[in-house]
């Protein structure tokens, strides 16, 4: 088991013509993700990496039946293509594209209320099922299977606690960037309370990072219901005030959102917190140790 | 991206939300001929500079005649102003606006911003006016009122109405007050505002609902659509080495420490610049060279650390996911070369491509300390600085 998506998922690729997405497709391809069709307008008919592509998501997925769609096409259109993946009524819609204007997304939620549709992200690198398909941009061999469920505000900081995880022999049920925008589809919650839902996962690592209050929510959320053990991280405890620390959501201010309120609130609710990023891995053993986990989530 | 006071009021009143007369000057020369034009006194002199707490700074003069204005001109234009958020050099003011004073009977607050706990813009107001709004929020947080925004339907009138009305503004102002917060909203969801704050918002003796001050923060992924507002931006205001950054599109903030840092992500590059200080290190930037970046954004990352005097070495700590470690090797040795580097440089790569850059960066003959983790770099660059 995992979550969100397995090997029977069927992916098609918004935006699949652009050279970051074809690098990307080629790579998830590789990994054995089941693409059945990509979309860009105008270029319907065409085949890329042995791929089908059509002029619209409809189009797609009445072709193709995908249940996943993910999303390269450039900021200033990306708002748009979640829409168009959320009227076809996919599962999920995964959103690489970074530098998306917040006030579209605000339109984009909106437009979601009442919708089926999951959307993770955007600015992410989306959500992987170790051996099993990769739907994102993440290093594919840096992952192994096995039972810890991965969730992270940022890119290449799960590549990092996912790489260590894999070196300590532990393996993995599913990965997701959940995206570091201050306005986003899916957030900690819904991730965690998937992981705790899961049979396969017994442990959960939760790496946040300074900025709006997501962290100490999910702390709050974890305290009441979670029934297994979360490790965290938060990145940006040396970061000054008040300066954008490039993501969008990684901002301080007013004293809010600070890495000292978000560790407090994290330990607070039971979670180990690793004083580096280097020892994300390590803490992680020390608790499975403590909870009578680590053989159960050692990979053989 | 920030604008300067007069630049806000300039827009305010494009979108007819009222202000008081004034403009802006460059010398003492100027200052007078804009006391001139708005005819009345006393005249307010506010110096320019993006940075909040000018009044308690020294930056905003009351003054009573004409010549007073070309005294307090002269000495506020070239002067670094010291406020609690320009840092202890300050900022020199080059600009000053010069208004008409005003016979203020109450000040109030209002400000919109992007509210990520509802993913809605949000109206925010209070009584409590031309104090630190901050201040209010942690102590008397039943003082400031709350309207969440549908983004289709807009500010609607009833919650203007309701605002004002909670906010205690005299109820035979509530339809100038309404007027206002309208256009409020309009100016910032046509121009891609992230803040607008208007600290203080007054009534005037003279019953007028006028904005006092306009602090607006534009959101800078969506400056793409608006030619009007990037012409805007006062290069003055702004470290040269993070304008030299945003003309590739990088992501960088310059900070105190000697150790320069080039990372992909901004969640791994601030992991590296607690790890760096994890190891009594203190790292001189932050740098996000961002996803799919090209050879020439790369090197021209690495010259922008280098042209930083207080950098002593160099981390580079890359976990490629979108980004290619062999592009980033190729930027690292054409600027290395270029520069002819002499400052000891770390190396940490991983993930995509990564075999390929490393190789490349053996075969290039600079000298390279590699390491095979962000904790083992983040101790060689913290030793090899001593």
């Amino acid at each position: 088991m995992s979550i969100y998506v397995n090997k029977d998922t069927r992916v098609i690729v918004q935006g699949i013509t652009g050279s970051t997405a074809l690098f990307h497709t080629q790579q998830m391809l590789e990994y054995g993700t089941k693409i059945v069709g990509g979309v860009t307008p105008g270029k319907g008919g065409q085949t890329v990496e042995g791929v089908p592509v059509f002029d619209t998501v409809e189009e797609a997925v009445k072709a193709t039946d995908a249940n996943v769609s993910i999303i390269y096409v450039p900021a200033p259109y990306a708002a748009d293509a979640i829409m168009e993946a959320v009227d076809a009524d996919l599962e999920m819609t995964i959103c690489i594209t970074e530098h998306i204007p917040v006030l579209d997304m605000i339109k984009v939620k909106r437009y979601m209320e009442g919708k089926k549709t999951r959307l993770i992200g955007p600015n992410c690198p989306g959500v992987i099922t170790a051996d099993e398909t990769k739907i994102g941009i993440m290093p594919g061999y840096i992952h192994t299977k096995g039972h810890v469920g991965v969730v992270s505000r940022s890119g290449t900081l799960t590549y990092e606690a996912v790489h260590q995880l894999t070196q300590e022999g532990i393996g993995q049920t599913t990965a997701v960037g959940i995206g570091g925008d201050p306005v986003n589809g899916t957030n900690f919650i819904d991730v965690l309370k998937a992981f705790n839902e899961d049979p396969d996962t017994y442990a959960v690592v939760m790496i946040g990072e300074i900025g709006g209050t997501a962290e100490e929510e999910a702390a709050d959320w974890v305290k009441q219901h979670m029934t297994k053990p979360v490790v965290g991280f938060i990145g940006g405890q040396t970061a000054p005030e008040g300066k954008r620390m490039g993501h969008a959501g990684a901002i301080i201010s007013g004293g809010k959102g600070t890495a000292v309120e978000k560790i407090k609130a994290l330990e607070a609710a039971d979670i180990r917190v690793a004083a580096t990023p280097s020892v994300i891995g390590e803490t992680l053993i020390t608790v499975l140790k403590e909870k009578g986990l680590y053989e159960k989530c050692k990979t053989k | 991206m920030n604008i300067h006071e007069y630049q806000g009021k300039q827009l305010l009143r494009e979108y007819g939300v009222a202000v008081s007369k004034g403009r802006v000057a460059f010398s003492p020369k100027d200052a007078v001929a804009v006391a001139k034009e708005i005819g009345t006194l006393p005249i307010v002199v506010k110096a320019q500079i993006h940075a909040g707490g000018r009044g308690k700074a020294g930056g905003v003069k009351i003054v009573k005649d004409l010549d007073e204005v070309r005294a307090v001109a002269a000495e506020l234009i070239g002067k670094q102003l010291v406020t609690h958020q320009t840092g202890p050099e300050g900022q020199e003011v080059k600009r000053l606006l010069v208004e008409e004073g005003i016979d203020i009977e109450k000040e109030f607050y209002i400000g919109l911003v992007v509210d990520r706990a509802t993913d809605r813009v949000t109206l925010m107001g209070s009584a409590e006016g031309g104090v630190e709004i901050e201040e209010v929020a942690e102590k008397n947080p039943e003082k400031i009122f709350y309207e969440v925004i549908d983004p289709v339907v807009g500010l609607a009138p009833y919650q203007a109405r309701r605002m004002a009305f909670n906010m205690e503004i005299p109820s035979k102002l509530v339809n100038k007050a309404v007027g206002l917060f309208l256009g409020l909203y309009k100016v910032f969801s046509e121009k891609d505002a992230s803040i607008v704050e208007i600290n203080p918002l007054v009534v005037t003796k003279d019953q007028r609902v006028l904005a006092l001050d306009a602090k607006f923060n534009f959101d800078d992924n969506a400056t793409f659509r608006h030619k009007d507002i990037v012409e805007l931006r006062d290069f003055d205001e702004e470290d040269p080495k993070e304008i030299e950054a945003s003309t590739f599109d990088l992501s960088y903030i310059s900070l105190d420490g000697n150790i320069g840092c080039m990372v992909n992500g901004a969640g791994l590059a601030m992991a590296t610049m607690d790890t760096i200080h994890y190891y009594g290190g203190e790292p001189a930037n932050f740098l996000d060279v961002g996803g799919g970046a090209k050879k020439e954004k790369v090197a021209g990352a690495f010259k922008i650390i280098l042209s930083d005097p207080k950098v002593k070495g160099i981390f580079v700590n890359i976990f490629g996911g979108i980004m290619k470690c062999d592009v980033i090797a190729e930027g690292v040795i054409e600027a290395a070369k270029e520069v002819e580097l002499q400052v000891p440089l770390v190396v940490r790569l991983e993930g995509t491509n990564v075999e390929r850059g490393k190789a490349l960066l053996e075969q290039s003959g600079i000298n390279i300390v590699s390491a095979d983790s962000m904790a083992e770099g983040a101790k060689k660059i913290v030793e090899l600085i001593g």
